[in-house]
């Protein structure tokens, strides 16, 4: 079974909709951090993906754009547990579903 | 010498001006320097004008103008300016000589008086007024210090403000030259209007020279009578004399300086002042304006002179005397005769002024009393007053040789005789000349002969700083006419511009006896009539006048002021009176009816519109604001804060835009 496009989507798909579960079924602030981690990493593979069955001889966009990508998730995963720390500190709890307070 | 005097004329009455400033500026409890400061202003411009009077004599007709713009509107520039010529210089002397002399005699009259500052202040706001009237060289500038006079006068005739008589007299004298004052501002406005300047003399350009007058054609005869009006109010001439005998209800000496020398005699300067303009297009020395001057003068005099015999109050008696010689002057004015008038206006300014200080000094030796038949056998005890009294009636008489008054007014007999519409007012004022010396005979006759009276028998002399100024004016009243004798006219010749030469054989003229025959008649008859008058012992009042014995019905109807006040009360004062009483009702109900229509239309929309506005515009913005509320609390229940329900939402948005999309490929 060759490599296909069409494999690498599915993957894709599949790593971005178990990412979107996660994030909208746990209850523990952490997990919702690896479930949107998850999706930012079926995004890397689709750019890579994209790239790597493009047209021959290009430069490495897609390459380039994931190491980015990553780059930004690090940052972005430091500002979510810090939050997520001060968050606790305050309510003493993580779980999502009692942190209402902008409820309208 | 000569230029510095005509381009700083100005300081003459800039000097007053200031000492009034300051004495107002000090306090009322600092006596001596307020009379000190007045004193001072009056030297200061005495000093100054004998200096402008000097460099007039340098040519014949000397005149120099000082013109300056006062503003500009658009294209339109209005100039006013200063003029020195005899007429204004000879009148500056005068003035000022009188005003100081007038200013000496008020420290000690005034002596007493709690407000003696203020009188101060006032009189030297007078003064500098009256200086800048003589030297303006602008009709309007002339305006604006006839009516600073006026105020001055209306300020000094209700000085003793506490008095109700004083201050009606002062609303009286004011409202009068009023009237008088209109026309001459509309003789302002006309003549603005035709000649376009208002100057003067304005080298050639001016509204009396030959330019001027061109352009002025048949109106000047209008413009001429509407400013006779403003000098028939201010000269006391009949119609409007009626306020002259009231303004002695101010102090004496106010009396002296405005009422008989200065101010009154604007009226006459004015005249002389503008004189071309009454006499363009004159045949044979007759315009119509001129005549009116002659008529209006004539009236005056005769009936000013006649009043004058029945009065009883020593100041009145000048006071109707005033108007007579002022109607004398008006009437000289009017003949043609400009010379003799002014020569007139300068004599009567010193006998009037020493005749009315004289009777201040009655007045003051007799504590207060002014009724003629309450004094006699006053030359005992006051031989100073008596003596200086005498001269100035004898100058007012007309006594010739050594008075001033006998010269000028053969002079205006003279001038008078030759007028060629009518010898009316020749015979006429023979017999003004002839009651002159008789009231003044009779007025001598109760005050100073006969056994003392009531209020005559404590009487004292006045204080020397009172008798120097009675005795340098009667000096000034018999040394002035050696200037006027025909035998050498000087004063003449200085006021016309001719050249005068010395002839004695001038001196003797008919008009000389006619004069001296008229005067002793008069003064004949009065000591005939009022021999007895004054002896009456027992000080009682002489009760009944010789002439009211003779003729009572004559006697009450002149000593009533011909019932000219009665006259006016009744017509002119009634007709206003209803006037205001019509604008009163009409004010009351009509307008006030129609203001008060208005006003319920106003409020009767101001209730319509409260009603749309309670029940349409409120409840519009009351639903509205209540739906928005309603909604918000609707859609706020959507935000339930629940981050998973948010991105649920927005995973759901994503798969619906992504079916859309999936859909329309």
């Amino acid at each position: 079974m060759t490599p296909t496009l069409q494999i690498f989507l599915i993957v894709s798909a599949a790593l971005f909709s178990t990412g979107l579960l996660a994030a909208l079924s746990r209850r523990h602030a952490i997990f919702i951090l690896i479930g949107i981690e998850m999706m930012l990493a079926a995004a890397n593979l689709n750019f890579i993906a994209f790239w790597r069955f493009g047209p021959p001889h290009q430069p490495p966009t897609g390459v380039m754009i994931a190491l980015f990508s990553i780059a930004i998730a690090a940052a972005e995963a430091a500002v979510g547990l810090a939050m997520v720390i001060a968050v606790y500190r305050h309510y003493h709890t993580t779980n999502v579903d009692q942190l209402d307070q902008l409820r309208g | 010498m000569n230029s510095w005097i005509v381009t700083h004329l100005w300081l003459v009455p800039a000097e007053p001006f200031a000492a009034s400033l300051a004495i107002l500026s000090v306090s009322n409890t600092r006596r001596k320097s307020a009379a000190a400061l007045a004193v001072a202003g009056q030297i200061i411009a005495l000093a100054l004008s004998v200096v402008a009077f000097v460099s007039t004599l340098q040519t014949h007709g000397f005149r120099a103008v000082q013109n300056f713009t006062w503003f500009t509107f658009g294209d339109q520039t209005l100039r006013l300016g200063f003029v020195l010529d005899p007429l204004a210089a000879a009148m500056l002397v005068m003035i000022t000589v009188v005003g100081l002399c007038i200013f000496v005699f008020s420290v000690g009259y005034m002596a007493e008086d709690k407000n003696f500052t203020r009188f101060f202040a006032y009189l030297s706001f007078f003064s500098g007024a009256m200086l800048g009237l003589v030297i303006a060289n602008s009709l309007l500038l002339v305006f604006i210090f006839w009516e600073l006079v006026g105020l001055a006068s209306y300020l000094l005739i209700g000085f003793w403000i506490e008095r109700p008589s004083a201050a009606a007299a002062a609303k009286k004298a004011f409202i009068t030259t009023r009237i008088g004052d209109m026309g001459f501002f509309l003789g302002v406005l006309w003549l603005y209007d035709r000649a376009g300047t208002l100057l003067f003399y304005d080298n050639g350009r001016g509204c009396l020279e030959g330019a001027g007058l061109a352009m002025l054609g048949a109106s000047a005869t209008f413009v001429a009578l509407l400013i006779f009006c403003g000098a028939v109010g201010k000269s006391g001439q009949f119609p409007l004399h009626v306020w002259l005998p009231d303004a002695m209800e101010g102090p004496t000496p106010v009396s002296a300086l405005i009422h008989a020398a200065t101010m009154v005699a604007a009226g006459v300067f004015l005249v002389a002042r503008v004189y071309p303009l009454f006499s363009l297009g004159a045949i044979s020395g007759v315009t119509s304006s001129l005549t009116v001057v002659v008529w209006i003068g004539v009236t005056t005099a005769l009936m000013a002179a006649l009043i004058a015999i029945a009065q009883a109050d020593i100041k009145r008696i000048l006071a109707y005397s005033t108007v007579s010689q002022l109607g004398l002057m008006m009437v000289s004015l009017g003949v043609g005769g400009v010379a003799a008038g002014i020569m007139h206006l300068l004599a009567h300014g010193f006998f009037k002024a020493l005749l009315f200080l004289g009777a201040g000094s009655v007045i003051h030796g007799c504590h207060g009393e002014q009724d003629i038949r309450k004094m006699g056998g006053l030359r005992r005890f006051m031989p100073v007053t008596f003596m200086t009294y005498a001269v100035g009636m004898m100058a007012l008489s007309g006594m010739p040789f050594f008075f001033c008054g006998g010269w000028t007014k053969e002079e205006i007999l003279h001038a008078t005789a030759h007028w060629p519409p009518s010898h009316v007012p020749y015979y006429l004022i023979l017999v003004g000349v002839v009651l002159t010396a008789l009231y003044m005979t009779r007025q001598i006759i109760y005050v100073f002969f006969g056994n003392p009276r009531v209020a005559a028998e404590r009487a004292h002399e006045s204080p020397r700083i009172m008798t120097m100024p009675l005795i340098v004016l009667a000096f000034g009243a018999i040394l002035l006419s050696a200037v006027l004798t025909p035998a050498w006219p000087w004063l003449h010749g200085y006021l016309t511009g001719e050249p005068t030469y010395f002839d004695v054989a001038r001196l003797i003229q008919p008009m000389l006896f006619v004069s001296l025959a008229l005067v002793s008649a008069g003064v004949g008859v009065g000591f005939w009539i009022y021999r007895k008058a004054g002896t009456q012992d027992g000080g009682r009042p002489a009760e009944v006048d010789p002439l009211e014995y003779a003729q009572p019905a004559l006697f009450r109807f002149l000593a009533n002021k011909m019932w000219i006040d009665e006259l006016y009360a009744r017509t002119v004062i009634s007709f206003s009176w209803m006037a205001a009483r019509l604008s009163d009702w009409m004010d009351r109900y009509f307008w006030d009816g129609l203001v008060r229509g208005f006003g319920a239309i106003g409020q009767l929309f101001g209730i319509f519109t409260t009603s749309v506005d309670e029940r349409g515009i409120n409840a519009g913005v009351d639903e509205t604001t209540a739906g928005a509320r309603g909604l918000g609390r609707v859609m706020s229940t959507a935000h339930s804060g629940q981050i998973q329900t948010y991105l649920g939402a927005i995973a759901i948005g994503m798969l619906a835009l992504l079916l859309l999309y999936a859909w329309l490929a």
